[in-house]
């Protein structure tokens, strides 16, 4: 990410106008450029499933799809994704009934629940790329995603489930 | 939705209601009825991840006698007239609440069977209930929906009877998170997702060390940034503190402006000068400080029994080792945020915290407003661990409102929730203890240092079971802040200890379970001193138990094993940890815990809390610190600062809970101060070498 300091190249950044494709539904916002997808959603949009957790890719909080694939929302300014489609968690299924939202709560994985839904976002990708992952698959996955509260067991276990329910 | 049927309601059946209510009637502070059965509970406590909103609310309605099916539950606003202890801390709401839960819930179903009675024309001995029904020995019956518009004018009986333990239904049963429908599909739930109308974003700028103080600033670049409206300087100090009141920094710059991303953007752009306040102390400092402060003997000792200093000369050997441990930053992962609104004559405050009772006095001081009219509303926390024990960032979304004239959601960039400080404090600590010829314990002696204050209880294990006894704390002061962090003192004594009982027993020739159980069978039988704290019988039980259960003493080919056991927040905890060595690393293959927190309320989530305690125990021992240099922290976010992650979290953990029927006590602390210390004991069986030093990864043993 860079950020700008002087400004002359602040002015220069001022708004811009773009079209989005957010879970299914085409979305205008006017936004800076360099604006990250995360506080797009957030702020400008209301869909706050999407957390933040760290401003620079290291927590998975702010996991989103892009075009199916698991991004950091916090780090991909606005202006780079052109007409791609992003998934947040708000989308992943049209009746809370994805395998793995549900094996979430049969497993009672949150505790806080702050970073699960960047959790269940990274594991859908998972599993949408490898919808029978062993164990080591899933520690590697899953790996940059962090929970503080420690539910980690639950998370591959939860995992292990929607991947059995899928086949 | 069905809609709502009166033939439906009035032939009542212990089923899921669909239907709407018309109207709710209060029952009693926690409990709403509406006229078709449905229940609304009220949660008091902070909810920060403890699962407290759902275990708390199925206290009520165990003793309500409703089916959960039908019960909603909502977090109550801060309100000490109507609820006591509205604080998440010290592993205490279960245990606290208990009793005033049961109440509620056994009061509400006492007025809806008044109510009943008196429609009936019968005595209320007569009367039975099972599910949200009301059933007379006649035979007939009616649900609460039917009688809850006449309970609310029921005089309420002084005497109301609880249950007997042995008829709970809903008790001891797995119930889901009641928020985890809304957190899996990213619906608004904590701090950081409120929005309100006219509502603009405010960060604030911190000093970049401890022992700065701001000089001056230039806010141009900063308001020329889209979206910004304001910057200033605030102040958050209160006239009168309280306790909760721990902050390093109370003069800050604020910025507000539009959106997040711009007041980002313009705090980047803020040109701000600093100037030293007090010294810019460093991690090298500490360490010194810390070992000067344990070198020599406190003007007073926390706990003295027998001549500790004759048993020491006449010892056959003394064993003495010395442990230590970083700064840890509570890096909840939904950082500091705050909503206020405050006007001229009131103020609104929503958001994440553990103390609103205390929020609410020191904005009182801070705005000079009376405190009725302060209003508190809690949100869903994205973790606590101790760090919103401490509402430095409520007071500044209020004083950032004020001057701003608008209501406003303070957020914090993760670099300012990493690098603000009120840390785990920075400990050292040596044990020494004595052996006679026999191998039997004479001596025992603790000195343990910490900033702002050391780490000793002096009255925990293994005070009681020695004759010869001296426990002292020594305090380094330091302007770096620190706090409560989850299982404050215990998160580094239970390591410490529990490391050091392992190798003493190992030097006294003994199997480190069987170790153990002789100290607590001293302090059984014949205890030293009557201010023990803890009861060797439940302690001894939950060590027997783990033994049992992970068949300790028989060996498993390319597994190390680790024990501990230790007692803090009222519960005891026993554990075994089996380490692998994988790649020259190690890996917990699995954990075995036993666990006597009385009555278990909600296994499922118990079993959840203990887990998450297990890793975010073998997390921080292994992994986590904060360094200091030049008053700054090395460490501002997750690139620097390691938390454990999926790949170094146990395969498995295994939980055991000890079944006695005592009134129940908490589980958001205990499981994690002792696995430290079995994690150590099982590296040094793994590697033949003992670690003394958090975190162990820097270790050149275990390099994580």
């Amino acid at each position: 990410m860079v950020y700008l300091f002087s400004t002359k190249e602040l002015i220069k950044t001022i708004m811009a106008a773009f079209t989005l494709n957010i879970n299914g539904k085409s979305h205008e916002v006017d936004v800076s450029p360099d604006t990250p997808i995360l506080w797009v959603l957030r702020d400008y949009l209301d869909m706050v499933g999407t957390k933040f957790g760290c401003g620079i890719a290291q927590c998975g909080a702010c996991t989103v799809h892009l075009d199916g694939t698991a991004i950091r929302s916090c780090s991909l300014p606005v202006s780079s994704i052109g007409g791609a489609k992003i998934t947040t968690i708000e989308g992943l299924s049209e009746k809370s009934n994805h395998v793995l939202q549900k094996a979430w709560i049969k497993h009672d994985v949150p505790q806080c629940g702050y970073c699960q839904a960047g959790q269940i976002m990274n594991a859908a990708s998972l599993l949408a790329q490898n919808p029978n992952p062993s164990d080591q698959d899933i520690e590697v996955a899953m790996n940059g995603n962090i929970c503080r509260c420690g539910t980690y067991t639950r998370i591959k276990a939860a995992i292990k489930t929607a991947a059995q329910d899928l086949s | 939705m069905i809609g709502f049927s009166w033939l439906a309601s009035c032939k009542p059946a212990a089923e899921e209601i669909t239907s709407v209510p018309e109207e709710w009637f209060d029952i009693n502070a926690f409990i709403k009825i509406g006229d078709n059965g449905l229940v609304t509970i009220m949660s008091p406590n902070p909810e920060i991840g403890q699962n407290v909103k759902t275990s708390m609310p199925m206290i009520v309605a165990e003793e309500l006698d409703v089916d959960w099916k039908n019960v909603t539950v909502e977090q109550a606003p801060l309100n000490t007239e109507l609820y006591k202890r509205q604080l998440a801390g010290g592993s205490q709401s279960i245990r606290r609440g208990w009793q005033s839960l049961r109440m509620a819930g056994a009061t509400g179903r006492r007025v809806l069977l008044e109510a009943a009675a008196q429609k009936w024309q019968v005595p209320v001995s007569e009367l039975t209930t099972d599910k949200g029904i009301i059933s007379h020995n006649s035979g007939k019956s009616l649900g609460y929906g039917e009688v809850t518009s006449f309970a609310t004018s029921v005089e309420i009986p002084e005497e109301v009877d609880v249950k007997d333990i042995k008829d709970f239904k809903l008790i001891g049963t797995d119930v889901r998170n009641v928020d985890a429908p809304k957190i899996v599909t990213g619906q608004p739930l904590f701090g950081l997702d409120l929005k309100r109308d006219g509502m603009l974003i405010a960060m604030i700028v911190h000093p970049p060390a401890f022992g700065m103080k701001l000089k001056s600033f230039d806010a141009t670049d900063a308001l020329a940034v889209p979206g910004i409206k304001d910057v200033f300087k605030v102040n958050t100090a209160p006239e009168e503190k309280q306790w909760s009141d721990t902050n390093a920094f109370t003069e800050l710059v604020a910025v507000v402006g539009e959106s997040t991303w711009q007041v980002m953007k313009a705090k980047k752009a803020l040109a701000v000068e600093w100037e030293k306040d007090s010294a810019l102390e460093a991690s090298e400092d500490h360490e010194r400080k810390l070992q000067q402060a344990i070198n020599k003997a406190p003007s007073e000792a926390a706990r003295k029994d027998g001549d500790p200093n004759k048993a020491f000369t006449e010892a056959a050997r003394i064993i003495e080792k010395t442990y230590s441990a970083p700064f840890l930053a509570h890096n909840t992962m939904e950082p500091m945020n705050f909503f206020a609104h405050v006007t001229e004559d009131t103020a609104e405050l929503v958001g994440p915290i553990q103390t609103p009772e205390y929020l609410r006095k020191s904005v009182s001081s801070l705005l000079g407003m009376p405190e009725d009219k302060i209003k508190i509303d809690m949100t869903r926390m994205g973790g606590g661990f101790g760090r919103r024990l401490y509402g430095n960032f409520g007071m500044e979304a209020v004083a950032i409102s004020k001057q701003a004239k608008a209501p406003i959601k303070l957020v914090y960039t993760r670099e300012d929730d990493m690098t603000q400080g009120t840390y785990r404090p920075a400990y050292k600590i040596t044990y020494r203890a004595a052996l006679d010829d026999n191998n039997t314990l004479t001596a025992f002696h603790i000195r343990g240092a910490g900033i702002h204050g050391g780490p000793v209880f002096a009255n925990r294990f293994p005070a009681g079971t020695v004759d010869n006894y001296l426990a002292e704390n020594q305090n380094v002061d330091s302007n770096i802040s620190t706090g409560a962090w989850r299982a404050p003192r215990s998160n580094f004594v239970a390591g410490a200890e529990q490391s050091f009982i392992d190798e003493v027993a190992e030097e006294a020739g003994k199997d480190p379970v069987d170790f153990r159980l002789a100290l607590f069978d001293r302090a059984i039988n014949n205890p030293v001193g009557d201010d023990n704290d803890y009861d060797p019988e439940r302690y001894a039980g939950v060590l027997r138990l783990v033994k049992e259960k992970a068949k300790w003493g028989q060996g498993i080919p390319g597994v190390s094993r680790g024990i501990s056991a230790y007692y803090c927040h009222n519960s005891y905890v026993a554990q075994v940890v089996d380490v692998m060595m994988e790649k020259g690393r190690p890996r917990v293959k699995k954990v075995w815990c036993a666990v006597d927190c009385g009555i278990v309320i909600n296994p499922i989530a118990a079993k959840n809390q203990i887990e998450g305690g297990i890793i975010d125990g073998i997390g921080h021992a292994m992994y986590s610190n904060i360094t200091v240099k030049n008053g700054t922290p090395d460490q501002s976010n997750f690139d620097r600062y390691r938390l454990i992650r999926q790949r170094e979290a146990p395969l498995e953990i295994e939980t055991f809970f000890v079944e006695n029927g005592i009134d129940p006590t908490g589980l958001g602390e205990p499981s994690l101060p002792p696995i430290m210390g079995a994690l150590a004991n099982a590296l040094y069986k793994a590697t033949g070498k003992r670690v003394y030093k958090q975190p162990f990864s820097q270790q050149d043993i275990v390099l994580g």
